[in-house]
Parts: structure tokens; sequence; C-alpha cells
């Protein structure tokens, strides 16, 4: 067997552990019961599919000889940004009380994102 | 001598980071390319010092590098997890809560990345973070037992963390 070969099954395998993953993400958002538990599957299955397909690209730039390190840098932001997208989803969730409620913060502190501030509206509730 | 480095380097890691990052945008490397992103990886840092006033006075390398393949091997076991509970456990039988983790670190960098690094490992998402910044609240997927989580957290990242940012 070449390394041509052997390159091509990686990035076949890089593919379908990629495509799969991506898969099972689709899957969870589709069938978790509520808000919450929904933004699981997005942010994990997520990142290790893109990942899978990532390093099938960079495994096929190298077999046909133009190396690209470019993926490891979409990689490295996705992995900072992916964090802070899932964080202010949760926090709109929180919001809505689209999911069961968080319990209070110990010792008289409130969740950042509940704290009243000056200029804040009078909460409306959401329509039913 | 060490004035002059710290002046011209105040914050070496990110000096270091910034260069391999303009590298790796390049097509191809090259000595002057490599040059120009030393100078921007000097250049930056001390444009934006004055906007970052509190950053972390010691930050081990090393460690972290140590710590970024931990978190890397985490991520792939726990999607493994999750995506095992996702095909085969039916919604009733999952056991979402919430879990209060009380935060021993209190450098705001050290937190951000503790936060993501819980939103990207096993079955858990950080939600929130207290208003004096003393306790994160996390989402799990599922959690038979919320306080092994949290002693988790504490143990495998939190641990780590407080080595990397002194």
């Amino acid at each position: 067997m070449t390394w041509d070969e052997i390159g091509t099954y990686a990035v076949a395998i890089f593919l379908l552990i990629g495509a799969f993953f991506t898969l099972v993400g689709a899957i969870g958002l589709f069938r978790l019961s509520d808000a919450m538990t929904r933004l699981h599957a997005p942010t994990k299955v997520g990142t290790m599919g893109i990942g899978a397909l990532l390093l099938a690209s960079m495994t096929g730039a190298f077999v046909s000889g133009v190396g690209s390190f470019h993926e490891l840098l979409i990689m490295a932001f996705l992995f900072v940004t992916a964090p802070i997208s899932a964080n202010f989803m949760s926090k709109v969730n929180i919001h809505k009380k689209s999911s069961i409620a968080p319990p209070n913060a110990p010792d008289d502190q409130t969740w950042s994102t509940l704290v009243k501030r000056d200029g804040d509206e009078a909460p409306v509730d959401e329509p039913a | 001598m060490k004035r002059i480095f710290n002046w011209l380097f105040p914050h070496p890691a990110m000096t270091l980071l910034l260069a391999i990052v303009w590298l790796i945008l390049q097509k191809e490397f090259s000595y002057g390319m490599a040059l120009f992103g030393l100078i921007l990886g000097i250049i930056i840092p001390r444009a934006t010092a004055v906007w970052w006033p509190d950053r972390p006075q010691g930050f081990r390398l090393g460690r972290m590098l140590a710590y970024i393949i931990l978190v890397m091997w985490d991520i792939v076991v726990a999607n493994i997890q999750v995506a095992w509970i996702v095909l085969t456990r039916p919604n009733s039988k999952l056991r979402p809560a919430w879990i209060i983790v009380p935060l021993d670190i209190r450098q705001p960098e050290a937190i951000s990345v503790l936060a993501g690094t819980i939103t990207l490992t096993p079955g858990t998402v950080s939600a929130d973070l207290s208003s004096t910044g003393e306790c994160l609240l996390v989402h799990a997927l599922d959690a038979p037992d919320p306080d092994a989580i949290r002693d988790e957290i504490k143990q495998r990242y939190e641990a780590r963390l407080k080595e990397i940012f002194v």
C-alpha cells in the first residue's frame, strides 16, 4: 500500500467520523426535550464533527502535496468562540424560563444575568 | 535588562501566540513573514496593554499545553458519551440538572478558560457566573450524581488552572 492510498483511506475515515458526529448533533437538537438539554447536542458533538472534517481537509491537503495548517486556526477559533455562544443561549434560556429553573445562587449572590441594573425595563411576561 | 524585556513583552505568551497565528495564516513559510509576525506580536500587546490592566502576571505555558492536550482527550471521550446518550437514551430516562460549582480561582482569565472547558467537555454547559464571581452555574445533560460532577470539575480542571495562572 502506498502513502497515497493510506492518505486516501485516512481522509475517508475522518470524513465519516465527522459526518457521523454532525448527524448525531442534528438528531440531538431535534429530539431532546427542553431548551437547555437541546443546547448540549450542538455544542459538544458539533465541535468534534467539525474537528474531524477539518482533520480530513488537512490530511487531504498533505496527501496531495500542498500542506496547509489553516484548519488548525479554524479549529482554535471555533473552540474559543463556541462556548461563548452557548453561554449566551443559556442566559436567554434562563430569562425565558424555557427549562427547569436554575437554583438560587448561595450566600446572598444572584446569577449575573438576573442582576437588576439601572435603566432595566420592568420585566415583560412572554406571551404564551 | 529585565525592565526592557517587560516593556517590550508585556505578555510573552501572547507575543508567541500572535507570531504563530500570523505564520499559520501565510500560505508559505518565509523568514520575512516570521520577522513581521514577531513585530506584530510586539506591537499588538504593547498597544493594547492599556485596556488590559490586570492581566495575569504569571502564566505557565508548558502546563497550559499539557492542559490543552488533556481537554482535547476529554472532548473526544465526551463526544462519544454524549453521542451514545443522544442515540440510545429516551427523554424520560434523562436526568438533566443544574450544578453550582463554587470557585477557588478569582482571575477573570482563569474563570473564562474554566467556563469554556466546561462547555466543551462531558455533557456540561456553563450557563452563568454569580454576581460576585464566586460560583459558576453549570447545566448537565445527564447527572445521576450532581456532586460527583462538581467534584470532578474542581479536581480535574480548576486545580490545574490554579497552577497555570499564578
